[in-house]
């Protein structure tokens, strides 16, 4: 090959070769710093969550032995034991346990060593097992919030006393506790088993959960049909022409209104025109079908114009008739773009607050709901409600309600990939 | 629309107490419901956070299962929302003071004490001040502390405060930048001459990236200062109670704020806070009542009481008492006018 030097074209082509393979050296640099930089602030955003939130899925609590005599209670056993007074016996204990204190000071510091959950989880524990009354029995009972984070490291105690909730005297106790082995961190159940409350030791999320469950039930029963059958429509059956180009731009304007205006037409039209209850989860889904029902056409669209027309001719050469086309052939080529679509809408659902501050779902409530029309908030809510609270526990429960609310994203967006993989593999 | 004509989905009957209102008494509200809630045999009440106009709203609106019982707020009740509950039938209306909040002026523990007067605050924060001659209003160009009031450090004004639609807010301007602006004789007599123009130089902050509208989340307000020493944040005292080991207050006229300067009103900044209730709910909502018996029982709000403990400061035990009478008789606010 002694002629290279005589091809014109080659030695221009090996002369531009070093620059080209440094430009595509670049382009790609340029790529992996770009997504190294994205992964960065996730691990960010995903380490500081954790390292804050963490904590909040363990609680401290505290052995107590109590004296469940009937003198204390002031009741008869065992009559109506669940009137007795409690709190006395709780109270009692931690004098036996402690020593008589002089002031009244120290006592009300001495009782705010536990939550005050610490007597209703005894006369539960009574209520459940009568014959308890006029023993002593030790139970563990959950610490207050402010001894649950100085046993978790997150009070600093070589500060001034004044400027910390923990007292020296309240961590002298909390230490005797832990030489005695009388207090332990175990899994923190409060967090998935309880409503809201504003004892942050007692707080969970439990009525938050199954708010955004039943809104979420509710979206997904209205929103999958009606936007599957909006897509089937637009794209097998409607005539193109204007209308359909109309009808088209103004569903893509749908998808891109922010989220506030859907709360606004869901207070007019649900609440103040149709008298549906306030707070309710029934109108939260509907607000939220408003907002996921254009994403759910755009990409059910999309996944029945991705079918080949081949498909379509082929079946309607064999004698399909149209509807046999769609529901035989055409649907269930496109139905795992149609689902990865609809899971993407409702995860979207699940992250919104603002159309539900519009419908009184920015509430506190206690009690978990049981029906669609009870009051309700939604996950997202309780992690805007609690990280507007004063007491500083509730930090770490802020984050770890959003660790919970990223891990449902997290499985609903898996879920996803999982069906749209196991599907097309099946075609 | 009337309740009696509601499909049947309404609440037919509603077995809880139904609070709307200001988010400054949401923690507050709270706590009493959840208290009621545990030691009672009622179900715990739902408190919507609206913010205090956005209560009032929804409580005018009528009288009726589908309306809140008590709408509490971090000011008093508007001649024009009084009106408003009129016209919709919401005639007799029961006012509950339930204690005081206090607004703080705090900065990060590392930067120096300060110490404000009304009208440190008022010629730091105003979009006005009055210039060389009398009847002159110039743009407020003072950039540092010390431009103020010479006693005061060289340090960058950099105030982080609340939003306009914020009752904090209300109460900043009309009490600390007030009284400030009066300090100025020719502007204190425009307030009896030309009210308008008085409350438009005394009551506008300035625009100019000096007060910086911080948004409704006083923690975020305290994270901010933790991360910038320079700046001074201004939320309720009870933020700044459960964060002494991260911001120290600002005394203003040479008072501290404390717990006990708040409750004996030496410290001057400071607003009640309020509950409205709805005469003719009381003995038809299950449980209002016993709520209105918490609420204004020395448990809840006295001076040992759980609401002191989340930051509230508590009325004197006579006012205390006589305001506890007036609710149990349900004695319904006067009416200007009637």
């Amino acid at each position: 090959m002694s002629s290279t030097g005589a091809n014109p074209v080659r030695s221009r082509v090996q002369a531009g070769l070093s620059r080209r393979y440094r430009r595509e050296f670049l382009f790609r640099a340029g790529g992996i710093v770009a997504t190294l930089i994205g992964l960065g602030f996730l691990v960010l955003f995903f380490g500081t969550l954790i390292m804050r939130g963490a904590s909040a899925f363990t609680q401290t609590q505290v052995l107590l032995d109590v004296d469940l005599d009937p003198g204390v209670l002031g009741v008869g056993a065992p009559v109506d034991v669940g009137l007795g007074d409690f709190d006395a016996v709780v109270s009692r204990a931690l004098r036996d346990r402690f020593g008589e204190l002089s002031t009244r000071e120290e006592r009300r510091q001495l009782s705010r060593l536990l939550s005050i959950d610490a007597a209703f989880r005894i006369r539960d524990a009574v209520r459940a097992e009568p014959g308890l009354v006029g023993q002593r029995v030790s139970v563990w009972v959950p610490a207050s919030a402010n001894i649950d984070m100085y046993v978790k490291g997150q009070v600093d105690a070589s500060i001034d006393e004044s400027l910390r909730p923990v007292s020296d005297m309240q961590i002298r106790w909390v230490e005797m506790l832990r030489d005695d082995g009388a207090l332990k961190r175990r899994f923190n159940t409060d967090l998935f088993a309880n409503g809201d409350s504003r004892e942050p030791e007692l707080a969970g999320i439990r009525g938050a959960l199954v708010g955004s469950f039943f809104m979420l039930i509710v979206t997904l029963v209205l929103a999958f049909p009606l936007g599957v059958a909006t897509a089937v429509y637009l794209e097998e059956f409607a005539p193109k022409n204007r209308w359909a180009d109309l009808v088209e731009v103004n569903i893509n304007n749908l998808a891109a209104v922010p989220s506030i205006v859907f709360g606004l037409l869901g207070l007019s039209l649900f609440i103040d025109w149709l008298s549906m209850p306030r707070s309710a989860p029934l109108v939260g889904g509907l607000v939220l079908t408003l907002l996921t029902l254009p994403v759910i056409i755009i990409s059910a669209r999309a996944a029945i114009k991705a079918v080949p027309p081949s498909i379509r001719e082929g079946a309607a050469a064999l004698g399909a008739s149209r509807i046999q086309v769609v529901g035989h052939h055409v649907l269930p080529l496109a139905l795992p773009g149609i689902l990865t679509g609809t899971i993407i809408g409702m995860s979207r659902a699940l992250g919104e607050t603002a159309p539900l501050l519009m419908i009184g779902m920015v509430a506190f409530i206690v009690d978990v709901p049981g029906s669609l029309s009870d009051p309700a908030t939604a996950l997202p809510v309780q992690i805007y409600l609690w990280a507007d609270s004063p007491e500083r526990a509730f930090a770490e429960k802020t984050a770890a309600a959003i660790l919970v609310l990223l891990g449902f994203l997290l499985l609903m967006n898996l879920a996803a990939v999982v069906i749209r993989k196991r599907m097309e593999t099946r075609l | 629309m009337t309740a009696a004509s509601a499909p049947a989905w309404a609440q037919a009957g509603r077995d809880y107490v139904y609070v709307v209102g200001s988010s400054t008494v949401y923690p507050f509200a709270t706590v009493v419901a959840e208290r009621f809630g545990r030691g009672s045999p009622y179900k715990t009440p739902k408190i919507e956070s609206t913010g205090s106009g956005g209560g009032f709203k929804l409580f005018c609106d009528g009288i009726g299962v589908d309306y809140p019982d008590v709408s509490n707020s971090s000011r008093r009740i508007k001649p024009s929302e009084l009106a408003a509950c009129d016209a919709n039938g919401v005639d007799e209306i029961v006012e509950v003071k339930v204690g005081y909040d206090g607004i703080v002026f705090a900065n990060s523990l590392e930067s120096p004490e300060i110490s404000l007067t009304h009208a440190d605050i008022y010629y730091a924060l105003a979009r006005q001040v009055p210039g060389e001659r009398e009847g002159e209003l110039v743009l407020n160009p003072n950039r540092y502390w010390s431009d103020v009031n010479p006693a005061l450090p060289e340090l960058r004004i950099e105030v982080l405060g609340p939003p306009p639609t914020s009752g904090t807010r209300d109460e900043l301007v009309e009490q600390a930048m007030e009284r400030g602006c009066n300090t100025v004789p020719w502007i204190l007599s425009l307030r009896d001459t030309d009210p308008d123009r008085h409350a438009s130089i005394c009551q506008t902050v300035r625009e100019d990236g000096v007060f910086i509208e911080a948004g409704e989340n006083d923690n975020l307000i305290v994270q901010k200062l933790e991360a910038n020493p320079r700046a001074l944040g201004i939320f309720g005292f009870s933020f700044l109670d459960q964060n002494m080991a991260k911001v120290k207050g600002a005394a203003v006229e040479g008072v501290e704020p404390s717990f006990e300067a708040i409750a004996d009103g030496s410290y001057p900044v400071s607003r009640p806070l309020y509950f409205y209730i709805k005469r003719a709910h009381v003995d038809v909502i299950p449980g209002l009542r016993a709520f209105l018996r918490e609420l204004t029982s020395d448990r809840a709000w006295g001076e040992e009481g759980y609401l002191s403990e989340r930051g509230l400061i508590p009325m004197p035990a006579a006012e205390r008492r006589q305001v506890a009478l007036d609710v149990r008789d349900l004695v319904p606010m006067k009416v200007a006018g009637q």
